[in-house]
């Protein structure tokens, strides 16, 4: 069975690239562009893998990873983080919040497709 | 210590707070201007009648002047040796003996904690400015999705028609996107201070000042005094900041000489005879091309159209920025190093005529002109102090001079192969 990512992106055509890569690669691939009800969206689908973008509108992305780290049935999903900034108080701020893992864009194709395969190796 | 220590530190500033110039306060109170001078500058103690005359004419109780002064003067030098961290000072006995070098170093205290606040707060700016990371964000994420949609066009072996039509489309919508965002993020780099923006550094809140005022001041006209200078400098709410105030005063102390060396209505009648030409008019008000060239970008732009001038010193620090419509001048940092302002450092007296063009805007054409002077004449002991004027004239009448080409400042130019260049540009590395 295809294991599922959730991609949590506001960008259009991020969304279609990075749609393109995973689902080429076997991956279903599900999208959500809002950060108000990104955690019930989550919820709703509970995929093996969330990438999640800091800059979203109407939440930012380190809140909406608190909600999922405090939710019990979402609480060991892994998450990727993305984000346009790259100073080191991001990228403890992702990991305090309990980001599985950092990636800060512009990224390449098969960086994000390596770190996907990886997060939900055994 | 001395009360008296401080007392004509007081003086002094109650003196400048009341507008009133050394000499007028001396004769007021009955004493020389140079007993005076000596007391504000902490070297004679006085009481008595003198303090109670001094405090009379001041408009203020004589115990603030001459009491509790001790104690704050106490209180920063021991803020001074705390945060070093200095346990062996012993504050009292150093300003008792040594009251001067106490209230300087108190002085310097203080001047320190303002320029460590100055530094927080532009850092501050660059980091949290949100317009800035607005515009970065959005352009770095354009950036994102042009780099993964062309590695999918590059890499994908056998993609299909309708994926290929459909990621080309997405390049040229991102690669548009790209280039309205680095238009607007450069625009907003180049953009001078306005009035509207939140305002922080000293020179930007002496710069809107200068806006606000359209860079005229007819209170310091005709027969204005030094005191009115503090009159102008008090009815600002902009300017904020001491050091703000500081290079204010300076702006406008220049501006009350020049107005004085080149009286309004005769500047005005010769360009109404000549025209904007600051050589013909220095000839014939019989006074140096620089003077000509500050007043001209300080009269009103109803007389003299929109006028540019940047000034700066022997350093290339830039002291004064007033953009035309046709030449931007970067808020802060460095300035192009092409511009003429720079090439007449090394040549003082020599007057440079040049037309600009600063790539990477709208291509306008300006006319520099741009002469320097001695501040100060060397001596066996000095080496003389240069400052240069660059004025900025709108272009005309058409001619076939070949523009230089020139930038704002390196940060935000496209010039290619510059030799000038200082840093890299944020247009080459990307954006």
């Amino acid at each position: 069975m295809e294991k599922q990512v959730l991609l949590i992106e506001d960008e259009p055509n991020i969304i279609e690239a990075v749609r393109f890569i995973l689902s080429r690669d076997g991956w279903d691939v599900r999208t959500h562009s809002n950060g108000v009800d990104a955690v019930e969206a989550a919820r709703m689908r509970m995929p093996d893998v969330i990438i999640l973008d800091v800059m979203l509108p109407g939440k930012s992305g380190f809140d909406i990873l608190a909600e999922i780290r405090a939710d019990a049935e979402l609480a060991a999903t892994p998450v990727l983080m993305l984000t346009a900034r790259g100073q080191t108080k991001d990228r403890e701020m992702a990991e305090r919040a309990g980001a599985s893992h950092y990636m800060t864009k512009p990224f390449s194709n098969a960086e994000i497709l390596e770190t996907v395969r990886q997060m939900v190796l055994p | 210590m001395a009360a008296s220590s401080i007392i004509g530190t007081r003086i002094r500033e109650r003196r400048i707070q009341q507008g009133l110039r050394q000499s007028e306060l001396a004769k007021r109170v009955g004493i020389s201007p140079s007993y005076l001078n000596l007391i504000e500058h902490n070297r004679r103690r006085i009481g008595g009648k003198i303090l109670n005359r001094l405090a009379e004419v001041l408009e203020v109780e004589q115990s603030l002047l001459s009491e509790g002064a001790e104690a704050e003067l106490l209180a920063t030098l021991n803020a001074a040796a705390a945060e070093r961290g200095e346990t062996r000072a012993r504050p009292e006995e150093f300003a008792g003996r040594f009251p001067g070098w106490a209230q300087l170093l108190a002085d310097l205290h203080h001047q320190n904690a303002t320029l460590e606040q100055s530094v927080r707060t532009l850092t501050d700016r660059l980091v949290h400015d949100p317009h800035l990371a607005a515009s970065l964000h959005d352009v770095i994420s354009t950036v994102t999705a042009i780099r993964s949609t062309a590695s999918i066009l590059v890499e994908t072996k056998a993609l299909e028609p309708e994926w290929q039509g459909r990621f080309h489309r997405n390049i040229n919508e991102e690669s548009k996107r790209l280039a309205e965002g680095a238009q607007a993020l450069v625009r907003y780099l180049e953009a001078a201070p306005d009035t509207d923006a939140e305002i922080k550094s000293p020179q930007d809140e002496l710069h809107a000042f200068l806006a606000e005022k359209e860079y005229h001041f007819p209170a310091l006209e005709g027969d204005a005094t030094d005191a009115m200078i503090e009159t102008v400098l008090d009815a600002s709410d902009t300017l904020q900041s001491k050091a703000a105030r500081q290079i204010a005063r300076a702006v406008l102390v220049q501006y009350l000489r020049d107005a004085e060396n080149l009286p309004l209505a005769d500047i005005l009648a010769s360009v109404a005879r000549h025209g904007v030409v600051p050589d013909r008019l220095a000839i014939e008000l019989g006074v140096d091309i620089a003077t000509v060239f500050r007043r001209l970008a300080m009269l009103p732009v109803s007389e003299v159209g929109l006028v540019g001038l940047a000034i700066c010193d022997g350093a290339g620090a830039l002291t004064f920025r007033k953009p035309s419509p046709e030449f931007s001048m970067p808020p802060v940092g460095h300035a192009c190093g092409l511009w003429p302002l720079f090439q007449v450092l090394g040549q003082p007296n020599t007057p440079v005529k040049v037309r600009v063009r600063q790539v990477g805007r709208d291509a306008q054409v300006a006319q520099a002109l741009a002469v320097s002077d001695e501040v100060r004449p060397a001596s066996f002991t000095q080496p003389a102090l240069i400052r240069a004027h660059m004025l900025l004239l709108p272009i005309t009448n058409r001619s076939d001079d070949v523009a230089r080409d020139v930038g704002v400042t390196c940060r935000i130019c496209p010039l290619d192969g510059c030799e000038a260049r200082r840093e890299p540009s944020i247009i080459d590395a990307g954006f």
